[in-house]
């Protein structure tokens, strides 16, 4: 079930089994049968540490949604509410409670699991609805990291860099250190760690002071780990509002990848079985799990789009081969062979057929117009051609009011490229928004601007040349289908922060020391001292393992980058990734616009 | 590549930008095309059921996911996930956090159990030391505690004065508020900070009456918002105050049903709170002759709003075009000059006009003559050629005496035709020197 979580360097099938155990105990505190009540957004990340049979193992009968209103009836002795600490959805658990019928019997017993955290402030607004007491355990989940694939986690946590730069409230970062303590008394105490923004000192800081607070953390486990690297999505706020070009990233960008899953149109996946085609085409979305479990994706996914054609056919070429060999089994003994091989065949013909159909859906889109037009324009940007007039392709899009969105990815993609706009062209692009879109949005442009996102340029300077010219963002040859450097992921800029990771590793940070002071936040370098015992002896020709913690969010463009360095046969270095969150330049401005009422109409 | 511009093309082979686009010899449609076809050709062989095999729903779930088996065990509850998993709600809540029993924070043993603990620090420096250590380790929920604490033992000028020198301790306790909806409470501290005019856009958008919220917006406007806000925050209300106006008498104007335009189009929603934009098109499509006098012409809100020619001239030319008012779409291209000539000139270049007429699906005379108007050529020939404007495609051939490009046109275009007779006569014509 999670094989693909063993693949990589660092096993963490071990991290997933630790949540699971943390599971099973909490369930089989509330001993009997059960009924789970889900808060909607846990369904997709709890998936990715347990299926239903383990639940069902528990006396789990039932599972409902949580919404207002009566309980459905199940006919069990408990009742556990799985919920985020958010004031809302206590509301709602008050209502549930309140609807039961006190007559029935057995009475239910209710129960609450906070993921990943109690929540004081929940319990005191139970408590003022006059429900605390209904609840006999009161327990929290700390689902801090959650493993996505063999080398990726994410905490799942949307709102961390909105918060933190917009709201400056740092939980999320206390979550993500509490999750590095978790990760490290799993796989041993991370000798070296270095970082970069404010959000990575204050990790840095936390992790130190718990470790301080907690001398029981003290392990003895041998470190997997040799280096973490704690990077702010501030001091690279560029690279998600490019748009990414891998396969995976352009798959995000367009659809949408949620908890590893993706829905898709279902018109190109048409019907199994010949006769069945055309009667009932299916209308429900086509839902597919993407993780290096699956041997074509594992291949595919961190390639730039234009190397994926060639790939699909090479498959098909081989699989078409494959069943050809049917032919020429002739004794029992090769049929025998043959068909114990059929399973594995129909597999990767069902996998090629499924990434056949997104390609193709993909490369509707890769060959319009309008995202060639977008993308001409953001390679401009990224190069640092006309980053400081008002772009004539940016209007046009807003006099056609292409969606909000898009406009703001280039608009901020062209400030950070030009380290902040001229007040002019920054007042022009505003009152075209304004007038286009509404007033209203004032308030989500002011929330850019205090990002950093979107600023008037100050001093009259534009750092931007420099940082690009010096980390070699901008590459002009680059090679799409084998290519040498990460700058493949966006055909042509090479994603600041695994740039920063990779000249970390070879030669190390000093090169780079005046760059790094252009960009906003400190760096520094600290050490956790090792009983000698575990001080590693490395082998020679051994790569070192090393953590980089995106805090505000990754793309999975970068997350390609970085496999790609860990791939690099003289590279030395093997990344294992983790962030708050899977973001793209959609969903991340999303969570830093200000949610409005809905038009009326 | 669907690019047609000759320049274009050429730019962007030889600057340094890659396109994103397909080698023609190994074109990734075709081996797309192949790895389909190989699919295909297998399913004979192995068409049992491989839904088995995978143990996946059609819809995706692996049979026996947690999502898949709410949907299983919630047997008669209608909730589908499926629908709406799409749409992620805020995450992980900031006041979400009580350290795990005996972790690590000097705080934490604090916040074992009940909030009654903290009723030990009395004294007002005691409590600030308490509310800078929460503040120190990050968690929101520690901090949302004390805060909680400090509201409730506090005097509030004391409160709002220690709060004005931690601003991570007030943001909290802003966001605070904002949940559980304390809205007096915030107003009184956002004003003690002077920073009402934070809260003053956000509250407006919850006012649903037009007219409060007209008012409210005006009381605004003295806010110490920047220059730059002040002013949109200014143009805010007039346009507020500009549909009102526009509304009451254009309903009236319907219900009375004596304006034709009305009768003819019946408009699908009110105009209020529309955007600038949204309104000026309104305006051009329902009151496009009136006087610059009247507060519902185009003129006026061009001249009140300052907006800019390029977008006036779009607008007003989707609104036109719409109601098929082709004079009027002449009339807004035509100048005169001072001798009296009038020419065609047009802010957003004219392969806009002619996307924006086409979209709003004007006849090929219409389209012709702005298709004519487009002066890069290969534009101009790749327009034509796909809106069929035949007229022009043979005309722009002639003038590049391209004799090949004309004889191939002549399989477009119906035989016998007018079009057809006039390649003829063109090709007959022995005044032209043929470049091929």
């Amino acid at each position: 079930m999670a094989a693909h979580l063993s693949s990589g360097r660092v096993n963490l099938t071990a991290l997933r089994e630790a949540g699971r155990r943390e599971l099973r105990e909490f369930l089989d505190k509330c001993a009997g049968s059960k009924a789970i009540v889900w808060d909607e957004y846990l369904t997709g990340p709890f998936g990715l540490i347990a299926q239903y049979s383990l639940l069902k193992e528990h006396e789990v009968e039932k599972m409902f949604t949580l919404k207002p209103g009566r309980l459905p009836p199940a006919d069990v002795k408990n009742i556990i509410f799985f919920v985020r600490p958010k004031l809302e959805l206590m509301d709602i658990i008050t209502d549930n409670v309140l609807r039961e019928d006190r007559g029935r019997s057995p009475q239910r017993d209710f129960h609450i699991l906070f993921v990943p955290r109690r929540s004081l402030l929940c319990e005191q607004w139970l408590k003022e609805q006059g429900v605390l007491g209904s609840f006999i355990h009161r327990e929290q989940y700390s689902l801090d990291l959650i493993p996505f694939d063999g080398d990726l986690l994410s905490m799942e946590s949307e709102s961390a860099f909105k918060e933190c730069y917009l709201e400056s409230d740092q939980t999320s970062l206390y979550h993500a250190a509490k999750g590095l303590m978790t990760l490290q008394a799993l796989y041993g105490t991370i000798p070296q760690i270095f970082g970069k923004g404010d959000c990575a000192r204050h990790v840095a800081n936390m992790m130190i002071r718990m470790k301080r607070e907690f001398p029981g953390s003290q392990n003895s486990i041998f470190p997997v780990f040799d280096t973490l690297l704690l990077l702010d999505r501030n001091v690279d706020l560029l690279t998600p509002l490019a748009t990414q070009l891998t396969y995976e990233g352009l798959i995000d960008e367009i659809y949408g990848i949620q908890n590893t899953y993706v829905k898709l149109p279902p018109e190109k996946f048409a019907p199994k079985k010949q006769g069945e085609g055309g009667k009932d085409l299916p209308t429900e979305p086509k839902k597919l799990q993407l993780n290096s479990a699956e041997e074509l994706y594992a291949e595919i996914r961190d390639k730039n789009f234009n190397a994926v054609g060639s790939v699909l056919s090479k498959k098909a070429k081989i699989i078409s081969a494959a069943f050809e060999e049917r032919h020429h089994a002739k004794t029992v003994g090769e049929i025998k062979q043959f068909v114990s091989q059929l399973p594995h065949m129909q597999a990767a013909r069902s996998s090629l057929a499924n990434h056949t159909s997104i390609a193709e859906l993909i490369k509707d889109i890769t060959t319009s117009e309008d995202f060639f037009d977008n993308l001409t324009v953001e390679q401009e940007f990224m190069s640092g051609i006309d980053t400081d007039k008002v772009n004539n392709y940016i209007e046009d899009c807003i006099a056609q009011k292409h969606p909000l969105i898009k406009i703001l990815r280039l608009v901020c993609l062209q400030s950070v490229c030009n380290s902040g706009l001229k007040q002019k062209v920054l007042d022009h692009y505003k009152r075209e928004i304004l007038q286009t879109y509404g007033y209203e949005h004032i308030l989500t442009l002011n929330n850019l601007e205090k990002a950093g996102l979107l600023k008037p340029q100050t001093g009259g300077r534009n750092n931007y040349p420099t940082i690009r010219k010096t980390l070699r963002l901008w590459m002009d040859d680059v090679n799409e289908q084998n290519p040498n450097d990460i700058s493949y992921v966006y055909s042509g800029y090479a994603p600041l922060s695994v740039r920063l990771a990779q000249l970390l590793a070879r030669p190390g940070w000093r090169s780079i020391e005046e760059v790094l002071k252009m960009l906003p936040g400190p760096h520094f370098e600290e050490r956790q001292q090792l009983p000698t015992g575990l001080q590693k002896k490395r082998q020679h020709g051994e790569n070192r393992v090393t953590l980089v913690f995106f805090l505000g969010g990754v793309t999975y463009a970068e997350i390609a980058a970085l496999r790609f360095l860990s791939q690099m046969e003289d590279g030395g270095t093997e990344y294992v990734i983790a962030t708050t969150k899977l973001i793209n330049g959609t969903t991340w401005i999303k969570s830093l616009m200000e949610k409005l009422e809905p038009a009326p109409f | 590549m669907s690019r047609a511009r000759a320049d274009e093309e050429e730019y962007w082979h030889s600057s340094k930008f890659r396109a994103f686009t397909f080698d023609d010899e190994d074109d990734e449609l075709s081996q797309l095309k192949e790895s389909k076809r190989a699919v295909n050709s297998l399913r004979d062989i192995v068409d049992d059921d491989d839904d088995d095999l995978e143990r996946v729903s059609w819809s995706g779930e692996p049979v026996g996911s947690i999502s898949w088996s709410i949907k299983e065990t919630a047997s008669g509850s209608t909730s589908s996930l499926d629908g709406r998993d799409s749409s992620l709600q805020k995450g992980s809540s900031s006041y979400a956090v009580l350290p795990k029993q005996g972790s690590s924070y000097s705080l934490s043993s604090l916040f074992k159990g009940e909030v009654c603990s903290l009723e030990r620090f009395r004294s007002l420096q005691d409590k600030l030391v308490l509310l800078d250590e929460a503040v120190a380790g990050h968690d929101g929920n520690v901090i949302t505690a004390v805060l909680i604490f400090l509201k409730r033992t506090l005097r509030r000028e004391i409160l709002f004065r220690e709060l004005e020198v931690r601003q991570v301790a007030l943001c909290h306790l802003i966001h605070f508020l904002r949940e559980t909806g304390e809205q007096k409470f915030l107003l009184d501290l956002l004003r003690f900070l002077d920073r009402t005019e934070e809260v003053a856009v956000r509250e407006h958008l919850n006012i649903q009456d037009v007219e409060k919220r007209r008012e409210f917006l005006k009381s605004c406007i003295g806010l110490p918002f920047s220059a730059e806000d002040t002013s949109h925050i200014q143009d805010h209300y007039t346009l507020l105050e500009r549909q009102i106006i526009i509304e009451a008498n254009d309903r009236h104007l319907e219900m009375a049903g004596q304006s034709e335009l009305f009768r003819k189009y019946p408009r699908k929603a009110s105009i209020l709170n529309m955007p600038l934009v949204t309104t000026l098109f309104y305006s051009c499509f329902y009151h496009y002759t009136e006087a610059e006098g009247t507060f519902s012409s185009p003129s006026n809100l061009k001249k009140t709003f300052k907006i800019p020619d390029k977008q006036y001239v779009l607008t007003a030319l989707a609104a036109r075009a719409k109601l098929r008012a082709w004079g009027d779409v002449d009339a807004l291209f035509t100048t005169k000059n001072w001798l009296g000539y009038t020419k065609k000139k047009a802010p957003i270049g004219f392969h806009r006009v002619v996307e924006i007429l086409q979209r709003n699906s004007a006849p090929v005379q219409v389209l012709q003559e702005y298709v004519r108007l487009v002066e890069d050529v290969e534009t101009r020939l790749s327009l034509a050629t796909k809106y069929k404007c035949h007229d022009v495609v043979i005309e722009t051939y002639r003038d590049l005496k391209d004799r090949i490009q004309l004889i191939a046109y002549k399989s477009k275009v119906e035989r016998g035709s007018a079009e057809d007779e006039k390649i003829n006569s063109i090709l007959n014509n022995m005044q032209i020197r043929w470049k091929n």
